[in-house]
């Protein structure tokens, strides 16, 4: 019956699958061996070929991204993974890093190859001590085995890889501001361009990549482009890890093909909390615009998520039902925009804390209809015309959720109050525990 | 405080990790951290020194970040998630009653110095809302009751095991030394995955 595709995951459920030892028993580190006997322009080539786009939210061509390093130009060119994963409700990397490392380093490996890089970094968000333990291991680990370091598998590729811990700060996950942060300055977004395949770490050649883009390669390389692209949609391949959470029966991880649609993730893993029904989700973390119990069947690849008017950004799939208010909702998400904003540039800066402001009010049901415009003109001035795409972002849930719900803003204003009870939306309401 | 020559010539093993020097500052403030608890002028000062670099550049990078404190926090640092997500499914609720147990504000710290709290945003592990941290440690599936249960236990001085983490909680300041990327040796303790992690696995072998 399922249409699940266990890759990365596959293996996570051995207790060990964290280790070099279980990675090697499971068939790991076999790519780069393959990667490392062809040309580098051939791994290249295999990536662009298999359709692997960017997991980390803006679904780019990765094998593109490899192939706009400039070759042959006498400069360090560097690889670095982002590891921030800090999109509200996106928890996919980290699982992945905490029950398998390996698979991440052998990624590396294969793409500072391609690229000509001797020098890798992983930036990691510095909130979850265990998963900082489980990725310094690891390097350490494939340091001993002769996989990292000088003359790797005697093929003369030199590589060095250092973790890079992170000290919260949702912004510097923009690859720009990460490149900054990893400088030793403010995580604040750069001018582009020059992009970073030009001008990267330390003004030079560097690729960018998420956890999950990079750690999908060694499967690729072992089992073909066939295999990848048999799986997926036209412009969308592979597999890929959905993330569902919020008032579901059971949430988690899943892979599927790209196209997989929520109404088939829900049947899979047990449905929306018994007793309840499907209210608002959003696709791929808050940044992307809300989708409503309308949207259960479009297919969650880039293009269909698009086409109905929202991104597939992170899949991180959150999940809220009948009992949630939009307005709480979305205030909070703007809280978090607002905290986040790096403050570089002004819209963003200062409409965030108007934005804010507005909202507090309308969810205390003060205001009035009025200030609903007022809401939209300010995302107005804030999207497109900030410095990076924080801003658009934060717009998002405040422009779809009045698209889908209005009335229920109107309704606060009438009732002069928000007329939820937030304990209804609780778990322990549900579970019977306080 | 005065740093000993131990710690001086970690930090200079934690410059030598890069290719240009300044990119080990986040590296040395979680170091600084896990010395004094906080960022101390005496840690810019080092930091600043070693890095050639002015201090209000060095005060100017560790402002930016949350994680680096201006002041001592708690021996367990709780971070209780309220963005939208596990606020709705109880991280408001949690938040709220713990303040209350604790008679302390945002970013405040107990009288005896052992549990402080802060709410934080989230933390990549929404499909176990809601979520608590400690030292940065996950602490999953959290009730108002749980919560309440770790803090006390925190305070009394033996908390229980992070849900997905070492065998022990450890204080702030060693795991602030973690961060600055110095291995404790634990990363082999603790469960590869929570449940929700393998649910997806688990039906496509077709488990129920
Ligand atoms: C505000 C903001 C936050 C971001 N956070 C992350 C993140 O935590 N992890 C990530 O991989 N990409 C994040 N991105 C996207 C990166 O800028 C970049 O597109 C991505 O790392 C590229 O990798 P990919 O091509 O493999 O997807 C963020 C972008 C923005 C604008
Ligand atoms: S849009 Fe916001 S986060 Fe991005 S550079 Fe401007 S102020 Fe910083
Ligand atoms: S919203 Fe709390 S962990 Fe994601």
């Amino acid at each position: 019956m399922s249409k699940l595709t266990p890759v990365l995951s596959a293996n996570w459920d051995q207790k060990d699958s964290f280790t070099f030892e279980a990675y090697k028993r499971n068939g790991g580190y076999t790519a780069i061996a393959k990667a490392l006997s062809m040309k580098p322009d051939e791994v290249i080539q295999t990536v662009k070929d298999s359709g692997l786009r960017g997991r980390g939210g803006a679904g780019f061509p990765t094998g593109n991204k490899w192939g706009f390093i400039p070759q042959g130009d006498n400069k360090e060119h560097y690889f670095v993974v982002n590891a921030d994963e800090s999109e509200p409700g996106t928890c996919k990397d980290t699982p992945l890093l905490m029950a398998n490392p390996h698979v991440l380093i052998e990624g590396i490996i294969i793409g500072s190859y391609a690229i000509r890089a001797n020098h890798a970094f992983i930036y990691i968000r510095g909130e979850i001590t265990h998963v900082v333990r489980r990725v310094q291991q690891a390097i350490e680990d494939a340091y001993k085995a002769g996989l990292l370091g000088k003359n790797i598998l005697g093929k003369g590729f030199d590589l060095d890889l250092v973790l890079h811990v992170g000290a919260g700060a949702y912004i510097c996950g923009e690859e720009t501001a990460l490149l900054d942060s990893l400088e030793g300055f403010r995580g604040q977004p750069r001018l582009r361009p020059p992009f970073p395949a030009i001008a990267g770490l330390y003004a030079k050649p560097t690729v960018v990549n998420n956890v999950e883009s990079v750690a999908s390669v060694p499967a690729i390389i072992n089992n073909g482009v066939a295999w990848f692209t048999a799986m997926g949609t036209e412009k969308s391949k592979g597999f890929t890890l959905y993330s569902l959470s919020g008032h579901v029966n059971n949430p988690g991880q899943f892979e599927a093909p790209l196209g997989i649609t929520l109404r088939e993730l829900l049947e899979i893993s047990g449905g929306i909390r018994t007793g309840h029904k499907l209210k608002f989700w959003t696709p791929g973390g808050s940044s992307t615009p809300i989708f409503t119990d309308a949207h259960l069947d479009v297919p969650l690849d880039y293009e269909g998520v698009s086409a109905a008017g929202s991104m597939l950004g992170t899949k991180a799939l959150q999940i809220f039902d009948e009992t949630t208010c939009i307005v709480r909702a979305v205030l909070r998400w703007t809280e978090f925009y607002k905290h986040e904003s790096c403050g570089k540039c002004t819209p963003c800066r200062e409409g965030t804390w108007w934005l804010v402001q507005v909202l507090k009010d309308l969810e205390a049901g003060r205001g009035s209809e009025a200030d609903l415009d007022k809401l939209l003109d300010l995302c107005d001035n804030i999207m497109g015309r900030s410095f990076c795409a924080l801003a658009d972002g934060a717009a998002s849930p405040i422009i779809s959720s009045l698209k889908y719900f209005r009335q229920e803003y109107l309704d606060h204003l009438a009732a002069g109050k928000c007329p939820f009870d937030p304990m209804t939306a609780t778990l322990f309401e549900s579970a019977g525990v306080k | 405080m005065a740093y000993t020559v131990e710690q001086v010539s970690i930090m200079d093993s934690i410059i030598n990790r890069y290719p240009r020097k300044r990119s080990a500052i986040m590296p040395l403030l979680h170091f600084v951290q896990s010395i004094d608890g906080y960022v101390t002028n005496e840690g810019i000062e080092l930091i600043g020194q070693k890095l050639e670099l002015a201090t209000a550049e060095v005060t100017a990078v560790s402002t930016f970040y949350t994680q680096y404190k201006s002041k001592p926090v708690g021996d367990y640092h709780v971070g209780i998630c309220t963005n939208t997500l596990c606020a709705v499914m109880g991280g408001d609720a949690i938040f709220e009653s713990i303040k209350e147990h604790l008679d302390i504000e945002n970013d405040g710290v107990t009288n005896d110095g052992k549990v402080s709290v802060e709410h934080i945003e989230c933390n990549a592990a929404c499909d176990y809302a809601p979520v608590v941290m400690v030292n940065w440690e996950f602490y999953d599936n959290q009730t108002v009751q749980s919560t309440k249960d770790l803090v006390d236990a925190a305070r009394a001085g033996n908390p229980p095991a992070p849900t997905r983490g070492p065998n022990k909680l450890r204080t702030w300041k060693e795991n602030s030394a973690v961060l600055a990327g110095i291995s404790d040796g634990l990363a082999n303790e603790g469960v590869q995955a929570g449940e929700p992690t393998l649910l997806g696995l688990k039906k496509a072998k077709g488990g129920a």
